[in-house]
């Protein structure tokens, strides 16, 4: 079994580069949707507005950070610091390029997967421990979504486990080298891209948070850096979520040869970003229990036919 | 690797008697939690990374999320830690003490007589899949025969 760690250098630098690529895609998604709406969005702080999420940081730290007192304490700190910390711990199995990337390890997908599930305790503890009812109602929802469209999320990602043979993600790059998997699991990438979005809550997509039904959602009671964590955190999460679909279904950092494989997968994972982000100032958000039917009724005997008849082929080509 | 599984093992331990000891619920269901992962390192240091995954990802992950579900909806409030705290009394432990005493000596004794080393050996993916689907199917198909029935029994319960 292979589990290497990678050095400390290593180490410190993916987990610097990504949670500021995270912090910035609060400018980037502010000025992408001004484009696409015909606006300018944030352009007074530094060159192109850059220095706005400086601002922004600086603004958010130096917020009071208050606990309410009817909150129970304990689990309301814990709450934002568990996103931050499954999704930064996923990034770990996650292949950059050959050579990049923290643990190459034989179950790497299932970790990914591990973590995503115990990330619905963020969400679920934020809005217990705030003792508020849009609070509540707020990670109610989540709960119930986010276990259900974890579900295809996994299953939706067994056929590519099938056809290379193995959960690790750097073998599931390499495999690729003759074609990328979108092309035999279209099926799967659809499912895995709607389920990604619904798992990291983000916009249409967003009903745990929905500020005009029920205030803020979970996050709520939340102000300060403890927002930041979770807002940051959500942004994280959309990294991932590209970082994985560029991994899995669209060859991670192969390409030709004139750019260097890291800037492949930064090329690739970058149009993901500004796919999802497109896809929240295109998209209506949808009801809550047509999220609910939709997943069980539709994705669900979906992935299943995809994996069904991904494993009739591979046992079709290997003669029986 | 032995360091590792003494102090997974120690987590395991002394999150599994806070959560008897807690008298607030979700910090006792966030301590089982803990131990499940805790559980879920000592099967990673034995050798069995998929029945380590699992364990995140069935218990801590899918049944404990659907443990707090169900205290979310039930709302307890400081009314119910109070009572849980009034149960909590002195007496109330000797009847469990003498008997896990008894147990601990039962277990430590098989313990010291087993005196050969317990061989690691690295189980993948690959074998448990074998395994599963080659001499345990028939058990495989009885427990999906039993999740089924469970199945069927929440449709119906939610159905009326």
């Amino acid at each position: 079994m292979r589990w290497e760690v990678g050095s400390a250098l290593n180490i410190v630098s993916i987990l610097l580069v990504v949670v500021v690529i995270a912090a910035m895609l609060i400018w980037v998604e502010r000025r992408l949707l001004g484009i696409w709406q015909e606006r300018l969005g944030p352009n007074r702080v530094g060159p192109l507005g850059l220095l706005q999420v400086v601002a922004d940081m600086l603004k958010i730290f130096t917020k009071e950070d208050w606990t309410p007192p009817f909150a129970d304490k304990f689990s309301f700190i814990l709450a934002p610091a568990i996103i931050m910390t499954v999704v930064l711990m996923s990034f770990s199995v996650i292949p950059f390029a050959p050579g990049v990337g923290i643990i190459d390890s034989n179950i790497g997908v299932l970790f990914v997967l591990a973590m995503a599930s115990l990330g619905a305790y963020s969400v679920m503890l934020g809005g217990l421990s705030s003792d508020n009812k849009y609070a509540l109602l707020g990670s109610l929802r989540a709960a119930a979504q986010m276990v259900s469209y974890e579900v295809f999320m996994g299953i939706s990602l067994l056929g590519i486990v099938a056809l290379t043979g193995s959960f690790n993600l750097r073998e599931i790059v390499q495999a690729q080298a003759d074609g990328w998997y979108v092309f035999p699991q279209i099926i799967g990438f659809i499912i895995f891209l709607i389920a990604g979005v619904a798992e990291s809550h983000r916009l249409p997509f967003d009903i745990p948070e929905a500020e005009q039904e029920i205030c803020a959602g979970y996050h709520t009671e939340y102000s300060g850096m403890k927002f930041g964590m979770f807002f940051v955190g959500e942004y994280l999460g959309l990294v991932l979520i590209s970082s994985l679909i560029t991994a899995l279904f669209f060859g991670g950092w192969l390409g030709p040869g004139f750019l260097p494989p890291i800037f492949w997968f930064a090329l690739k994972a970058s149009f993901f970003v500004a796919f999802f982000i497109l896809m929240r100032a295109a998209i209506p958000r949808p009801r809550y229990d047509q999220l609910m039917r939709y997943g069980w009724l539709f994705l669900l005997p979906l992935s299943l036919v995809n994996l069904l008849v991904t494993g009739a082929v591979i046992l079709a080509g290997s003669g029986g | 690797m032995m360091l590792l599984f003494y102090l997974a093992a120690a987590i395991a331990l002394i999150s599994t008697v806070a959560v008897i000891l807690q008298s607030n619920v979700v910090h006792a269901l966030l301590y089982l939690i803990l131990s499940l992962l805790a559980v879920a390192v000592i099967f990673y240091t034995f050798g069995a990374p998929f029945a380590a995954m699992l364990e995140a990802i069935v218990y801590a992950g899918a049944i404990m999320v659907l443990f707090l579900f169900v205290i979310m909806m039930l709302n307890l409030g400081k009314k119910s830690v109070e009572q849980e705290r009034s149960w909590l009394t002195g007496k109330i432990w000797i009847g469990p003490v003498i008997m896990a005493a008894a147990l601990l000596v039962q277990l430590l004794n098989v313990v010291r007589q087993q005196q050969a080393e317990v061989a690691v050996s690295q189980v993948g993916v690959r074998e448990v899949g074998m395994a599963l689907f080659g001499p345990y199917v028939l058990a495989v198909e009885i427990a999906s025969i039993l999740l089924l029935a469970g199945l069927v029994g929440a449709y119906h319960l939610a159905k009326k």
